[in-house]
């Protein structure tokens, strides 16, 4: 097997590194390192989701303890593969997630761009600038259901001074077609910050020699930027992409503060939903199916995703 | 002075400083009327249309830390004349004061869970990210994306289960539990981005060291750790922004013991409904810690989020 | 069945020993509210007597019911004592969390008809209409509204309305009436504020939307199942005047109500009421004493009055809870010491004094009751036409079904009320399928 997972490893790691580590006591030291991580994940992450796959064959119910427990065998699965309000959850889901990272990607950008330019006291203005994401998002989801109130509320009044309309004209909350964007305000205004971090870091890293070097070809500034800029933090960004994605598939807490899923199922997330069956129906079995298709979902577009970061990166 | 191309001109820094600061003025003002809100009196934070001037008052911060009982006007009377400050303003709303509220303790079980588990994660995280950086380890691609999986897993989707094993353990509502559970969510983070940082430490260190006559694990600690200083600061950061602010789990998994500020936070009420100025100031004195932890360690925080990826 | 007996006999010898005394700490779960901060201060007297020492846990509403099922669920031993919402009563007794309480009451004459009918129905009886306690009647609550009487007492808004309607401006009749009323206010400018109707429940997360839209529904002709045949509901929820019923609601949230109510409970209710937004707001009764303490809105500036008649009568949703013993403590015995002491005539009016709605009939049929606050009449009138949600213990998955349902008509706008309504027969209908009640 020349192509097997412990010869590519063994391929990636430097000779001379190769060399110093083999060993006994390396050997040790690898896994008293790594061992007690690796104990806590399969204990607090694994062991759960196996026990959740156990679970999602059945009809148990936590809040029946009395009930027998019987093997549904796929019957969960079906259901919740049949069921079209789920697909609601999915769709809104799906909304949610690309125009919140289709903004903050393209607001982080630009703000990391502009603080880049090194004017002076750029580094307090980065420090203001992170404060939102310091918050508790689900004291930011209380807060912002008040600053929507479109008769006591901040948010109406501030669009009413630029815009000219009228703050008791519309109701971000409250308006079918307005919800599904509070939800995405609120998650920029509190996250932007992070992948503004990102794409500094990012920019920060690209070495000036490269940027004179182009000068030195001519090249103009805008070709600098699509040539050099946007291809040396593109790994920066889908990092940043891949963690906000990640975490914005899981929102839960500034959403149900938010808005409570309304109007009617409009922003109710996969994981909202999820809560409702498992904690409020307490249909143990059922919602265990559930969040294993999440999390199917979930880790099999982040596993396409990393590989495509990684080719980035290679590049 | 010599020219140098990648220094930007005065008029492109004057107008991305303009733009930087335009921005975080919108963006601050959320958090203005946040940490407003907590000096004003009830009726004022809800006035109708809302008040930008007001008299500030610190009914919300006498209200966040006591339990009040509205008493009839008779039965104030006889309290008597109220001899400290803060009698006097719940007095003023026609209450007593009849103990304290359990702001105090859901604050400290935030501090006690919050940084106990960014130091255990750290421990934990620096040791593997080492490993993983250095060693040649089974599988280890495999291994590192299972780490990251581990955090892709919606908290309500394994939190009967844990729920459940935590029962069975004692751990349920306690602040160990809470301490291992935020360790575990956070390790796949701290992993990520520590063995970045120390793939970046050149090995001919350690090596000059084992030369030295130094062991192993004394290379690590006398020469990995103090040069991995800034990625693990930056690393923390994360780590205790996550913890500290944690909603779901501190939700479904806590309650009188260990229940940490962010449940507590938006549900506290005063007088029939929500006191907006007393959540305003629970928030505010909230985010305090935080604050202060980052800006303290803001110069490692550019560098940490870079994941060791900077190629210089 | 074999739990119950067991819990009997758990009872009897609790209740023989009751007198040996010795000092607990017990632990009493509710609700995060005005009225919990109350029972603290009155409890102090139970604490002074016995000896106990009482701790108190209390959790917000959104998430009380969550966290509360949660303890019960798992077999938890946080609470001894539990003032547990009025639908949990069938889950409670038919899960075995609660402790039947009819032998207690019966060896310390405690007796249910001292209290409230409605209330003893509602917040004790499992299965309903029958003899079977499982609690006692702690906290009597209902919905019913809160009005400006300042602003209706107008003379230009009085003759205005006079003009328009042909009928006084003052307490409506009719939920036709009320309807009119929140029209004539909505968007008018009082005192250079534009303000609207009334304040409605239409919260989506818990069971706000549910609460409010059934005051409408009972009183259009909306029943829950057949009376003759349990769990038949098909043209009982959905009957033409449920329609109507629901088709009401719907006009009243978009014709009469501040724009952005469209997430509203009790705390926002309160919030725009007192804020001077609304001329009338739908609450539970348990805000009325806050209401007349208002600087603002209270001290006479405000009338109460219960929810009004509909075309098929007049009914109001109850709120309120019982108080109940939690069969995993270990505590028990002070438990049950602790709801002697509350049921004393005395213990109950100094209850009511405090801001405590007592269920106990000795204190609301006190002569000088009525008057004494002047929402108390409105109180009694609200409680004497009152009905409940389904107690069901799978009250859960209804409730949901009903908030999902009715939230996506009223709010959402989509689809018609009838729509609505067979959805929620349909959801229903599959709830007692998989409980096995049909």
């Amino acid at each position: 097997m020349p192509n097997s997972p412990m010869e590519k490893v063994a391929k990636a790691t430097p000779e001379k590194v190769a060399k110093r580590i083999r060993g006994l006591s390396d050997r040790a030291i690898a896994w008293i390192f790594v061992a007690p991580s690796i104990f806590l994940l399969l204990a607090v992450n694994i062991f759960p989701l196996i026990w959740t796959i156990r679970l999602s064959f059945t009809n148990f119910r936590v809040n029946r303890p009395n009930k027998d427990v019987e093997w549904v065998g796929l019957r969960n699965y079906e259901r919740i593969l049949g069921d079209s309000d789920i697909w609601m959850t999915m769709q809104a889901t799906a909304h949610f997630l690309l125009w919140t990272i289709v903004l903050q990607v393209l607001i982080g950008f630009f703000l990391a761009f502009l603080i880049n330019k090194k004017f002076r006291g750029n580094d307090m203005w980065t420090t203001i600038i992170v404060f939102p994401m310091m918050l508790s998002p689900a004291v930011v989801g209380n807060f912002w259901t008040f600053l929507y109130q479109p008769q006591i509320g901040l948010f109406n009044y501030v669009v009413s001074f630029f815009t000219g309309a009228d703050p008791a004209s519309f109701s971000m909350i409250g308006d079918v077609h307005l919800a599904p964007w509070s939800i995405v305000i609120a998650d920029t205004w509190m996250w932007t910050p992070f992948v503004m971090l990102i794409c500094l870091a990012g920019l920060r890293s690209i070495p000036d020699s490269i940027y004179e070097a182009a000068e030195c070809d001519r090249a103009s500034k805008w070709r600098q930027f699509w040539t050099i800029t946007i291809p040396m933090v593109l790994p920066f960004l889908m990092l940043a992409i891949l963690f906000r994605g990640i975490e914005n598939f899981k929102m839960f807490d500034l959403v149900v503060q938010l808005t409570g899923g309304g109007p009617g199922n409009i922003t109710t997330l996969t994981s909202i939903d999820l809560k409702r069956e498992a904690f409020e129906k307490w249909k143990t079995g059922y919602s265990s199916a559930y969040a294993v298709i999440l999390f199917v979902t979930v880790f099999g577009l982040a596993s396409i995703y990393v590989k495509a970061l990684n080719k980035v990166k290679e590049r | 002075m010599s020219y140098s191309v990648t220094e930007p001109s005065s008029r492109t820094k004057w107008f991305a400083g303009s733009m930087v600061i335009l921005y975080a003025i919108i963006t601050l003002l959320p958090l203005v009327w946040i940490i407003a809100t907590g000096f004003k009196s009830p009726s004022d934070a809800i006035a109708y249309p809302p008040k930008v001037v007001f008299t500030p008052s610190l009914e919300g911060y006498v209200n966040l830390f006591t339990e009040r009982t509205r008493v009839t006007p008779q039965m104030l009377e006889e309290a008597g004349e109220p001899t400290k400050w803060y009698d006097k303003i719940v007095h003023e709303q026609g209450a007593v004061i009849s103990g304290k509220s359990r702001y105090g303790e859901r604050f400290f079980n935030s501090v006690i869970i919050g940084f106990g588990s960014t130091l255990l994660c750290m421990i934990l995280g620096t040791a593997a990210a080492y490993a993983f950086s250095r060693f040649r380890i089974p599988l280890k691609d495999d291994l590192l994306f299972f780490i990251l999986s581990t955090r892709m897993m919606p908290p309500i989707a394994v939190s009967i289960p844990i729920f459940l094993m935590f029962r069975q353990l004692g751990l349920n509502d306690t602040h160990l539990g809470m301490i291992l559970l935020y360790t575990a969510v956070n390790l796949s983070l701290s992993v990520w981005l520590l063995k970045g940082f120390i793939d970046e430490i050149p090995i001919e260190y350690e090596e000059a060291a084992l030369i030295d006559g130094y062991t192993r694990f004394q290379a690590f600690y006398k020469v990995v750790l103090p040069q991995a200083a800034t990625g693990i600061a930056s690393t923390a950061i994360f780590c205790l922004i996550f913890a500290w602010n944690e909603y779901a789990f501190a939700v479904l998994l806590t309650s009188g013991t260990a229940q940490t500020a962010p449940p507590f936070i938006p549900t506290i009420i005063g007088v029939g409904g929500k006191d907006w100025p007393a959540v305003a100031a629970g928030a505010t004195i909230f985010l305090v810690p935080v604050m202060v932890f980052t800006i303290l360690l803001r110069k490692h925080l550019l560098r940490g989020i870079t994941f060791g990826a900077v190629r210089k | 069945m074999k739990t119950k007996i067991t819990l009997t006999a758990i009872t009897l010898a609790a209740a023989a020993s009751v007198q040996t005394a010795q000092a607990d700490e017990l632990t009493l779960c509710w609700a995060a509210w005005d009225p919990a901060n109350a029972l603290i201060e009155l409890s102090k007297d139970f604490e002074e007597k016995s000896g106990h020492e009482m701790g108190f846990e209390f959790v917000p509403w959104p998430n009380f019911a969550d966290r509360m099922l949660n303890e019960l669920n798992s077999q938890g031993q946080l609470c001894d004592l539990m003032i547990g919402d009025s639908q949990w009563i069938g889950g409670g007794a038919e899960n075995g969390h609660y402790v039947k309480l009819n032998s207690f009451f019966d060896a310390n004459n405690i007796t249910m008809d001292d209290f409230i009918p409605a209330t003893v129905t509602g917040y004790s009886e499992w299965p309903k209409n029958t003899p079977n306690y499982w609690a006692l009647p702690a906290f009597g609550d209902v919905v019913g509204w809160t009005y400006r009487k300042d602003w209706f007492a107008r003379p230009e808004l009085q003759k205005e309305f006079m003009d328009k309607h042909d009928r006084k401006l003052d307490v409506p009749n009719s939920l036709d009436e009320l309807k009119d009323i929140a029209e004539f206010f909505q968007g008018r400018d009082i005192d250079g504020n534009t303000v609207y109707g009334a304040a409605i429940y239409t919260e989506r997360g818990s069971e706000g939307i549910t609460m409010g839209v059934t005051n409408a529904l009972y009183n259009y002709g909306f029943e829950y199942e057949n009376p003759e045949k349990p769990y038949e509901i098909e043209g009982f929820v959905n009957s033409e005047g449920a329609v109507k019923g629901l088709e009401f609601y719907k006009e009243l949230y978009d014709n009469g109500t501040p724009p952005g109510s469209s997430n509203w409970y009790m705390g926002e209710n309160i919030d725009a009421y007192k804020s001077g937004q609304v001329a009338m707001q739908m609450n539970f009764a348990f805000i009325w004493p806050g209401v007349e303490a208002d600087p603002v809105v209270g001290g006479g500036n405000s009338g109460y009055f219960p929810n009004p008649a509909g075309p098929y009568g007049q009914f109001a949703q109850l709120g309120g809870q019982g108080i109940s013993v939690v069969a995993y403590s270990e505590k028990q015995e002070a438990a049950l010491e602790y709801i002697k002491w509350f049921a004393q005539p005395e213990v109950q009016a100094k209850w009511w004094e405090l801001g405590g709605y007592s269920a106990l009939k000795a204190v609301v049929e006190d002569p000088g009751f009525a008057s004494s606050q002047p929402y108390a009449q409105t109180f009694l009138d609200s409680m004497a036409i009152v009905k409940d949600f389904w107690a069901e213990p799978a009250y859960a998955e209804l409730l949901l079904a009903m908030q999902a349902r009715m939230h996506n008509y009223v709010i959402a706008g989509n689809g018609s009320a009838k729509d609505a309504l067979d959805s929620l027969v349909k959801d229903w209908t599959e709830t007692f399928e998989d409980e096995g009640k049909l």
